[in-house]
């Protein structure tokens, strides 16, 4: 389970207007991002080797996304259902612990 | 206030002071440029409090930084002029579409090349479908009129909308006239502070503005500013006929109609060359022509209940446009008879191209323009549709 968005993922929801009076006078957000899963547009996905990893966390910076994560032990995690498959965290990764692997679907 | 003998460009410098404006970002540019000037010596001499003047390095941006105020709640105000006006296009989409009430006068300037400083409304109506309300003042008084009014149309829950209030080059904007401005309580009492739609400034409940609109979405939006712009029509008139009863100055009509009842021709057109329209009426008339003017002072939302009401009733109207479209025609004239097609009313339209670039239009020009319209409705028909009245041939 991605310990970044827990419920508030679990929560989000798509918001679908269905007549003129639903819709707000103004294009502003009414909900989150949250529920726009951009992990299908990927075509490559990012495979960590924890044995590799040093816990240095560049690229849960790089990541354009919030799309990495930290887990309780330390180690960094993809959420899949975000990650877009852009390949940043594997270029920036020191100890080339990140690989992207091609995805079949 | 006392009457002040003032520009047309210092009449909207003080309209936003006494409007309490609490932004203002611009860049100058000829003839519009004593506006800014004026408001930066009202700040420079500490008669106004709570007015932000952003200087910037354009118009666009000027523009951009308008509509980040506006987003947070402020009262926000700018002027341009032609090239300047151009230069913002892109960001007067965005001000209607986030729908932020931001008031701008453009002193109306030829557009270059050739490079020209003096009166022609191209500018200004090329900018007709970014969403704007415009507003053509005739003098100095109107343009005080209209930006008082423009931020109570503009800010009104209905509305929510950018109002652009208009003004000759020169005419207008540097020569002198008696406008009489109101005392600040006044201004208070009509002018209540700003109630936002919405305000970036609510933190506790953060949102971006004009995010992605698929396909799914765009057109709703789209449907809410159209449907905004026709609401306003309401509002234009009862803002208008609420200043005409607390000031004694009547703006319930979006077209002035002056001494249009009797009337077979009927000189139509806007801004300050209506001025001069309204004088020759006056001397026409006492040569016994039935003739009248209408100075449409709305161009967006455009008045087509109003026009067909005077057009039913009148045998031929001449349309007299300081601006034109390149491969078609006058845009006011496009517009008029694009508005009477599908009406039972059908005057003789003709449109006299007048005045562009500053050309003087004369109490004897409209004598001549009155005279080929009387031929023309004699006769029953047109000798051409589109007329460059002043060509040197
Ligand atoms: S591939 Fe791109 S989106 Fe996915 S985790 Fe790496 S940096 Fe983030
Ligand atoms: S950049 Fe590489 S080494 Fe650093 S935390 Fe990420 S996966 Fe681990």
């Amino acid at each position: 389970m991605n310990t970044l968005f827990r419920e508030k993922k679990a929560n989000a929801k798509k918001i679908m207007f269905k007549s003129i009076d639903e819709y707000p006078e103004v294009p502003i957000t009414l909900g989150t991002t949250l529920s726009n899963f951009t992990g299908d547009w990927r075509n490559f996905m990012p495979v960590v080797d924890e044995s590799k990893c040093i816990k240095c966390y560049i690229c849960w910076k790089f990541c354009p996304e919030p799309a990495i994560y930290i887990k309780e032990d330390g180690y960094i995690a993809v959420d899949y259902d975000y990650c877009k498959g852009c390949g940043v965290c594997a270029n920036e990764c020191p100890t080339k612990a990140i690989t992207m692997v091609r995805e079949e679907k | 206030m006392p009457k002040k003998v003032i520009s047309g460009n210092y009449a909207a410098a003080y309209a936003a002071k006494h409007a309490r404006v609490e932004v203002v970002a611009a860049y100058p540019i000829t003839p519009q440029t004593s506006i800014i000037e004026k408001i930066a010596e009202f700040i420079a001499n500490g008669e106004v409090e709570n007015l932000e003047y952003v200087p910037v390095e354009s118009e666009h941006s000027a523009m951009a930084a308008c509509i980040g105020a506006s987003a947070t709640g402020a009262r926000t105000f700018t002027a341009t002029s032609a090239q300047g006006l151009a230069l913002m296009h892109e960001m007067l989409h965005w001000a209607a579409g986030a729908r932020l009430p931001v008031v701008m006068v453009n002193v109306n300037r030829a557009m270059a090349p050739p490079w020209s400083v003096w009166d022609d409304q191209t500018d200004s109506l090329a900018q007709r479908d970014t969403g704007w309300l415009q507003f053509y003042a005739e003098n100095n008084q109107e343009v005080y009129d209209g930006v008082l009014m423009a931020f109570k149309i503009g800010e009104h829950e209905k509305v929510n909308l950018p109002v652009m209030i208009i003004e000759s080059a020169f005419i207008l904007s540097h020569t002198y006239d008696v406008v009489d401005m109101l005392e600040q309580e006044e201004v208070d009492e009509f002018l209540p502070p700003r109630k936002p739609l919405y305000s970036l400034t609510d933190f506790d409940n953060p949102f971006s503005i004009g995010a992605l609109g698929t396909p799914a979405d765009y057109y709703e939006f789209r449907y809410k500013i159209a449907k905004a712009m026709e609401e306003a029509k309401k509002i234009i008139k009862e803002v208008g006929k609420e200043f005409g009863e607390k000031f004694g100055r009547d703006y319930s009509q979006m077209i002035e109609l002056y001494k249009t009842d009797d009337a077979d021709i009927v000189f139509m057109g806007m801004g300050s060359l209506m001025g001069t329209v309204k004088e020759a009426v006056e001397i026409l008339r006492s040569e016994g022509y039935k003739v009248g003017a209408a100075k449409v002072r709305w161009f967006r939302p455009f008045p087509r209940e109003e026009l067909y009401e005077l057009a039913k009733s009148v045998q031929g109207i001449a349309v007299l446009d300081r601006n034109f479209s390149f491969g078609q025609e006058g845009i006011l004239f496009n517009e008029a008879k694009g508005v009477l097609y599908n009406t039972g009313a059908k005057p003789i339209m003709k449109n006299y191209i007048v005045g562009l670039g500053g050309r003087d239009l004369t109490v004897n020009d409209v004598r001549k323009i009155a005279n080929n319209m009387k031929k023309i409705i004699e006769k029953g028909e047109l000798d051409k549709e589109i007329d460059w009245y002043h060509l040197k041939r």
